[in-house]
Parts: structure tokens; sequence; C-alpha cells
């Protein structure tokens, strides 16, 4: 294993940079950062949408995340990248086929992390903002989100991992990330499947596992600060 | 859209079977790997509260490695790289009996029972101290403990997560396509690449996967409100 890594451990970080396109791990971490960027606001919308008192709103945001969530990541990949250029007239890229499929599927789910967290707010936060005589806006802006959104810090972390090992998905489009520089790699060794493959897993284990256990110490400490608050 | 929409196009004698074979291999995936990795995983967590310690580190490192490696590559690392390992005569065994479907089946297996013990020991570590005393005052020995009185409590308590992951596993089966398996994701490709009618195709598989993640999702829901485990 230690000459694979010798030899092509440079082409599994960076691709064929800087003489050629960006791959490898960094554009795993890449494909993973912008899909999160991008599921943020909308997945805060979708939450906000299911929380809110207008009924259609409510509605159409629980059908989008009940879809969502009843059809495979894979599945939703297809339609992005072999339907939306047909709807559409122009061709997309596989790399943002995979990040819109990843945006489309993980709004669905962070959206589901961010009601819980909104849920999980005491009623008088809201009542306390209705009395002082704030209208809609400044009270999910100045009340609700900044509370909802600092306590599910461990939730969107933990999305974050999700998102990482979704990118690995790219290696059926052939965007050039992580998986699909591994399998490369093998296909031009050919004897050493055990070691790239395993190489490949411990590069995946070594980035989540370090993510998770962030997101333990997060949890504790989130979770200190309330207890505090209430004992004072 | 310039291409008017066609059912009759892919839903014929044609290509119907392309569909069925593609749900057999799905339903036949999902049930299989259920069917082994729940047992798998009770088994996994009582080893694991047991109290041996190098076999709870054991399975905790077995855990950890499944739920931290995309699911994806683990396939591929079973398929590719743990296979090259195998002695000639398993290989020989394995490929004379559906190879792809064995390594897929492998697979979820293990990722699955992985993240259902870890839903399971959570329940487990609600359940209070006094259960565990109680049944070792009235004489039952540890095995006992675990299958009269503790793991029935477990089950009802890990039921909503439990369900959370068959949903999951339902919708991972779709990776099995990527190294081949027959089954819907893939069936739906095929049609798509052999009729040109991506809509069409994509709509029926997508439509199947939804209906059965719904009843999944109502078949939990059912279940868990009729098990809950109703204590002070």
């Amino acid at each position: 294993m230690l000459d694979v890594v010798q030899q092509y451990w440079p082409y599994l970080l960076f691709g064929s940079y800087p003489n050629g396109p960006l791959g490898g791990f960094t554009m795993t971490l890449v494909i993973a950062i912008v899909s999160l960027v991008l599921t943020f606001p909308s997945a805060v919308l979708v939450a906000l949408a299911r929380t809110s008192e207008v009924r259609v709103l409510e509605h159409a945001a629980f059908l989008f995340v009940t879809i969502v969530r009843g059809i495979p990541l894979l599945m939703l990949i297809f339609w992005v990248y072999f339907f939306l250029p047909v709807a559409l007239g122009t061709p997309i890229s596989p790399f943002w086929s995979l990040i819109l499929a990843i945006v489309v599927f993980q709004t669905a789910y962070l959206s589901e992390v961010l009601r819980a967290a909104i849920e999980a707010l005491p009623k008088g936060q809201t009542e306390a903002a209705l009395s002082l005589g704030l209208s809609y806006f400044p009270r999910i802006w100045k009340v609700t989100l900044p509370q909802a959104l600092y306590n599910s810090i461990p939730g969107i972390l933990n999305q974050f991992t999700s998102m990482i090992k979704e990118t690995s998905l790219g290696y059926v489009l052939a965007v050039e990330e992580l998986t699909y520089a591994a399998n490369k790699v093998n296909n031009f060794i050919l004897v050493k499947p055990f070691s790239v493959f395993a190489l490949l897993a411990l590069t995946y284990f070594a980035v989540c596992f370090t993510l998770t256990q962030l997101v333990r110490l997060l949890e504790a400490r989130i979770e200190n600060r309330f207890t505090r608050v209430a004992a004072a | 859209m310039n291409v008017a929409l066609d059912f009759t196009a892919i839903l014929n004698d044609q290509y119907l079977h392309y569909f069925l074979t593609g749900i057999q291999n799905t339903i036949a995936l999902f049930v299989l790997t259920w069917l082994v990795a729940f047992p798998l995983a009770v088994l996994l967590t009582v080893i694991r509260s047991s109290g041996i310690r190098p076999l709870s580190w054991l399975i905790a490192l077995y855990v950890e490695y499944h739920r931290n490696v995309p699911l994806l590559v683990q396939l591929l690392f079973w398929y590719f790289g743990i296979s090259s390992l195998f002695p000639d005569g398993l290989n020989d065994f394995i490929n004379q009996h559906n190879t792809e479907f064995i390594f897929a089946l492998l697979a979820l297996v293990l990722y699955t029972a992985a993240y259902m013990s870890e839903d399971m020991r959570s329940g487990l570590r609600a359940i209070s101290k006094t259960q565990f005393e109680a049944a070792r005052a009235i004489g039952f020995g540890f095995v006992q403990t675990m299958t009269y009185a503790i793991l029935p409590q477990v089950w009802r308590l890990s039921l909503p997560p439990l369900v959370n992951q068959t949903l999951i596993l339902f919708k991972g089966t779709s990776l099995a396509a990527s190294i081949g398996v027959a089954e819907l994701t893939f069936q739906a490709r095929q049609i798509e690449s052999i009729t040109f009618r991506v809509f069409e195709s994509f709509f029926v598989v997508s439509l199947l996967y939804l209906a059965g993640s719904l009843t999944l999702m109502f078949a939990g829901s059912w279940l868990a409100q009729r098990y809950k485990l109703r204590t002070r």
C-alpha cells in the first residue's frame, strides 16, 4: 500500500493539478463545500415554510421533503444529468449536475434538522417576541433563527459529513473526485486493487471520522451551555 | 420539452420485463439484506454491551468504519478490492453464483448492521439500570437478562431509527447498480439508453421507489404507534 501512496498520493489529493484539471480529494471537498453553501439557504427557507402558519407553504414543503426522502440520491443524479439538459435544452456539466442533485437531496434532509431545532425552541421565545410587537420577519430573523441555527450546528456538520460521503457518487458521472481518481489509479496499476481501495476507504474514514468526533465535542458544548443557562 | 410523452413506448411487452427484473432484484436485495443485517445488529449490540473490552473495541471500530466511509466506496472495495484477496476456490464459487449480487448483499448487510447496532445501542443506553438489576435479582444470567428483559424494550425504543435505517437501506440498494446488479436504477438507465425515453423511464422507476418508500414510512409510523413503550 505504501508504494501506491508514494506514487499516486498527489494525484489522489489534487488530480492532475497544476498541469491539468483539479481533481481527487480537493475536488471532493470543493463539491461538498459548494453543495453545503447552496443547500443552507434553501434548507432554511424550506424549514421556515414547514413551520409557518401558511397552509399552502407548509403542505408544499412537506410534499417536497417526502418525495425527495423517498427517492435514492442516485436516481436524483440521473434526473439532473440525463433529463434536465433535455428539458432545458442546454447541457449541464457532470460537476454541476452532481452538485445540483446533492443540493436538492440535502435541502430536504437539512430542512428537517433545522425544523427540529426551530420546533425545539421554548414557546416563550416566540411569545416574548410577539408581546414585544415584532412582526413575522423580525421575529424569525432576530429571535428564532439565531437560536435555532446555533443549536443545529452539530446537525449541520453531520449533514456536511453526509455530503462528503455523497460526493463519491460523482464516480457514476465521471466527475473527477476522489472515488473516480482512485478508480482511475486502480485501472492504471491493475494488480493492486486491494491497496488502492483500502487507501480510498481510509482517506474518507480519516476525514469523516474527524468531523464526527468534532460534532460530538460541539454537541456536548452546546448542551452544556443550555444546562448552564437553565441553572442560572 | 420537444418530445411528446409516450409511456406505451416503454411499458410494452418488450421492456416490461426490464422493470419486472429490476423490481425483483431490488426487493430481493432489500429483503435479504434486512433479514441478515437485523439479527447481526442485535448480536453486535449484545456483544458490545457485554463488557468484554477487546470485543467491544473491535465492534466500535467496525461500526465507525461503516459509518464514516461512503456506501459506494464500501461496495467498490468489496467488489474490486477485498475480492482480490479471496482464495481462488471462493472466488470461483462466487463467480458461478451471480457475483455482483453477492458482493452488493455483503456490503449492504455489513453497512446496515453497523448503523442498526448503533441505533439499538442508543436504545439500550436509554434503559434504566434498575431493569438490569431487577433481572439479575430474579436470577437471570446475562443472556436471559438480554432476551427476556432488555431486548424487548430496546427494539421498541429504537423502532423509529430502525425504520429510518430500513428506508435508507431500501434507497441504498440503488447503489448496487454501480457494480452492475440489474436492480431498478440499473434498469432505468438500460431502458433510457435503448429507447431514449429519459423522462418516461426515470418517471416510472422514481414512482416505484416512491411507492416503496411511502409504504415503509407508513408501516413504520404504524408500528411505532402500535409498539410505543408505555412507561412512566
